[in-house]
């Protein structure tokens, strides 16, 4: 049984089918990537499985579980974390705080989710920054305060939404180095990504998307060389 | 409770409600193309109502012809608040719009009651006056005369969002602020000319009521909370859905108060209020 | 303790504080004393009303309806049933914390302007009610009939005991928030006040939270009503229910800075001391100057100061802690 099992997901908005039949499943400690043009539905398959949207047909299940239906707060709880494009971390509030924030979700008394807090800063390394207002950092220090708030859920899988979208190539580097010790402490990834480069040298699987369908599925080098990926990619280049 | 009694409080509905849709037009268009939601207007309403009783008392000339010129001194007020005080707060937090919108409110009010004095006032010897016989029932003229106006300026406001050019790009500024910026669109300009239209609508719907209402400071305060309703049931951003809105209101408050004694009418729109807010937050015709 | 001692001028300002929580005892002048009533439970309201609005982010604007229901509780209660004013205070709370059940469970769904046009409604309806309800005095109201001055009884013919009951009042609602400030919730309602949709992926049921905020503002808010009734000896709907009272509540917090525990303690201050400065020069004449100025206050502190007087003092402070680092180096 994989760790994540996506069955046959539709998701249909007022007429628009934005997934069509979507499957493929995900095992503990690896990285599966999500790629696919604009418009392919990858948002769409990730805000279900994230429960911010229920799908119109299709199983999601974690660990046997279904979970497709639940709503996000319920999806958090049952293990899966999430980053979103905009980064959105609040505020008004430290970079530590953010982070204890998602702490407070296994740990309710505050002390013991601000150590946590402390370490997963540690893990991401922004623990420099943990006093820090978080509207003060920047976009790629605030994407990584971001994963480290998901990180602090303490969840099984967790699915980061084009974290590596607009950072210089440092910047890239840093967030796959970020990536991999997240797949190396037994944490699942499911990355949707645009930036090849960042994730194709560190996925175990990728799944293709195009046009709400999935075209391809298989190891970076077999989805590099299909050739429906490939004219996906070029009609939309 | 006869017939006869029911059509006539249905016809004041109505025609009351035609008012009601007449303020509600400005208050779902300010909403609509720049979210923001305007406290203060129906201090528009009153001061359309001062702007007629004045004219009426100093100069002898009646609400009804002065009505113009009403509409273009409330526009050019609408679009002076905008300037000086509502652009500043464009991107401002809610909480923000909320309380200067709140604050304009007070303001307008403690200036009239100021310069005017609480005193009731009212337009005694008006044009209309009396009531009229129609299809059995008995109306009151300047009723009547207000609902057709209040017709006759959506009417005009309508055609001017559906049929001219300045009224598209009001409409493409409503529906997305960026893209009509792109196609050349002055947002701040259109933001000063739906300030403006909202205060002249309002204003015209005070003209029309000053032929029999009351005048004092606080009669805004009776209209705004029932503009909300007839936004919120019609749609924010609707004008069609303030029009329909206004006139079902209209219709509901005079039967609740038939129904239920009338110290309950307003009782009546607001619990509608709140089921329309549970049930069907974006109303008949909304954009949510 | 170490935390509020962090520098001699927070040690001085503390030491201040209390002496000018404390001084009025010292005063005779009724009026005066009164003022400092008036101070004190406006600042309970607003720290009230801060818990929701301020540190939750979710704008009430019907809170009266709330401070209504405490002070009728209470108040038939006593009349009614001869039940003790502090137990009857402590049921005003409980009834308006289940009432906001049902107004978290209906409205919690709405997005910001509505949730505010919700509560206004909500107030409005409420005030109808209770005009037109015979058992609670309609619009005439309720008197309650002064006994003798006794503690048990919570009635009082002088100032200062009220006082020492709305000092208390204030100091418990200013604990709870700085224990809740401090705890998970004030990190969970600070989160959904920032980005809702951030919080729900990190298992925060953003319902229930509000409804936990709403509850205990709710609760808060009840007991200030109680107190009122007990002080005046009358309430009618026009007192306890209007939306002028209720723009009043979150006009204290915004005034002095919502989200921050003293913010509407300054806030309450700086309008009451407003209010009755303006009223007591201008008032008189009915010719509504005092609603001016109170007006041009609440516009400039939206428009140039939307973190309100505290936030507004801390940007000073860091730009002068800043500038000062910047000249050192």
């Amino acid at each position: 049984m994989s760790l994540l099992e996506i069955h046959a997901l539709t998701m249909r908005f007022d007429g628009l089918v934005a997934n069509q039949e979507i499957s493929f499943t995900l095992d503990a400690a690896k990285i599966v990537g999500l790629i696919g043009p604009n418009g392919a539905g990858k948002t769409t398959a990730f805000n279900c499985v994230a429960g911010h949207y229920r799908p119109s047909s299709g199983r999601i299940l974690l660990n046997g579980q279904t979970i497709s239906g639940l709503p996000p707060e319920a999806c958090a709880l049952a293990g899966i974390g999430r980053t979103f494009q905009i980064a959105r971390t609040f505020t008004s509030m430290t970079a530590c705080e953010n982070v204890l924030t998602g702490a407070l979700l296994r740990h309710k008394r505050v002390n013991v989710a601000r150590e946590r807090a402390l370490h997963w800063l540690r893990f991401v390394q922004l623990d420099a920054f943990a006093d820090k207002p978080a509207g003060s950092m920047t976009i790629s220090e605030q994407r990584r305060l971001a994963v480290a708030r998901a990180l602090a859920t303490e969840p099984k899988l967790l699915l980061m939404d084009e974290v590596m979208a607009g950072l210089n190539p440092s910047e890239v580097r840093e967030m796959v180095a970020v990536v991999l010790r997240i797949r190396d402490s037994g944490i699942a990834c499911l990355i949707v990504e645009h930036v090849l480069e960042g994730i194709m040298p560190i996925a175990d699987k990728i799944v293709v998307l195009d046009r709400g369908l999935k075209i391809a599925e298989g190891t970076p080098a077999q989805v590099a060389a299909d050739t429906l990926v490939i004219s996906a990619y070029l009609w939309y280049a | 409770m006869t017939i006869d009694i029911l059509l006539q409080t249905l016809a004041s509905g109505v025609l009351i409600g035609l008012i009601y849709a007449l303020v509600a037009i400005g208050l779902t268009m300010i909403f609509g193309v720049m979210d923001i939601v305007n406290f203060a207007h129906g201090e528009f309403l009153m001061l359309g109502m001062y702007a007629s009783f004045w004219m009426y008392a100093l100069f002898a000339l009646d609400p009804l012809f002065t009505l113009p010129l009403t509409v273009l001194a409330l526009f050019a007020f609408g679009v002076l608040l905008y300037k000086t005080i509502i652009r500043r707060i464009i991107d401002a937090p809610m909480l923000s719009q909320i309380f200067t919108t709140f604050g304009l409110m007070f303001l307008l009010r403690g200036l009239a009651q100021f310069f005017w004095k609480p005193d009731f006032r009212s337009v005694e010897n008006s044009v209309v006056t009396g009531t009229v016989k129609l299809f059995g029932l008995q109306l009151g003229r300047p009723q009547l005369v207000a609902g057709l106006g209040a017709v006759l300026v959506t009417a005009i406001i309508y055609f001017f969002l559906t049929r001219t050019k300045l009224g598209a790009a009001l409409e493409a500024t409503a529906a997305d602020k960026e893209a009509a910026r792109l196609m050349g669109i002055d947002s701040h300009k259109m933001f000063a000319l739906a300030w403006g239209i909202a205060a002249a609508c309002a204003g015209a719907a005070g003209a029309l009521l000053s032929t029999f209402f009351p005048i004092f400071p606080e009669v805004g305060a009776t209209f705004i909370l029932l503009a909300f309703v007839v936004v919120n049931l019609g749609g924010f951003g609707s004008v069609t859905g303030a029009f329909i809105a206004g006139i079902l209101i209209g219709v509901i408050e005079v039967m609740g108060g038939l129904l239920l004694g009338p110290q309950y009418k307003l009782a009546v729109v607001l619990a509608l209020f709140l089921a329309v807010l549970m049930f069907r937050p974006q109303g008949l015709m909304g954009k949510a | 303790m170490k935390i509020l001692m962090k520098s001699r001028a927070q040690q001085i300002g503390v030491v201040a504080l209390l002496l000018a929580l404390l001084a009025p005892l010292l005063l005779d002048s009724p009026s005066h004393l009164n003022l400092a009533i008036l101070v004190l439970m406006a600042a309970q309201l607003g720290v009230a009303w801060n818990l929701l609005g301020g540190y939750a982010g979710q704008v009430s604007l019907g809170h009266a309806a709330f401070y209504g229901l405490g002070a009728y509780c209470s108040t038939l209660l006593l009349l009614n049933f001869g039940v003790n004013p502090w137990l009857g205070m402590l049921a005003g709370g409980a009834l308006a914390a289940m009432a906001s059940f049902a107004f978290g469970w209906s409205c919690f769904r709405l997005k910001g302007h509505y949730f505010a046009m919700a509560t206004i409604a909500v107030a409005e309806l409420l005030q109808i009610v209770f005009t037109n309800w015979e058992y609670a005095g309609s619009a005439v109201g309720v008197s309650i009939p002064f006994g003798q001055d006794s503690w048990a009884a919570m009635m009082f013919s002088g100032k200062k005991p009220f006082y020492c009951l709305a000092l208390g009042l204030l100091l418990l609602t200013l604990a709870a928030t700085w224990g809740i400030e401090r705890s998970h919730l004030g990190y969970y309602f600070r989160a959904i006040k920032d980005e809702p949709d951030a919080a729900r992926s990190l298992g925060i049921n953003i319902s229930r939270y509000k409804q936990i905020a709403l509850s205990i503002s709710a609760f808060f808010t009840a007991m200030g009503g109680s107190l009122y009734a007990q002080k005046e000896l009358y309430i009618d709907p026009g007192s306890v229910l209007s939306t002028a009272l209720s723009i009043k509540m979150a006009l204290v917090s915004i005034l002095g800075g919502v989200g921050t525990l003293l913010g509407p303690v300054v806030g309450a201050v700086v309008l009451t001391v407003i209010d009755e400065l303006s009223r007591s020069l201008f008032g008189g004449t009915g010719r509504g100057t005092d609603t001016i100025i109170y007006a041009a206050l609440i516009i400039a502190v939206a428009v140039f100061y939307p973190n309100g007087l505290v936030g507004w003092w801390r940007e000073r402070r860091r730009v002068a802690a800043a500038k000062s680092k910047g000249a050192a180096q």
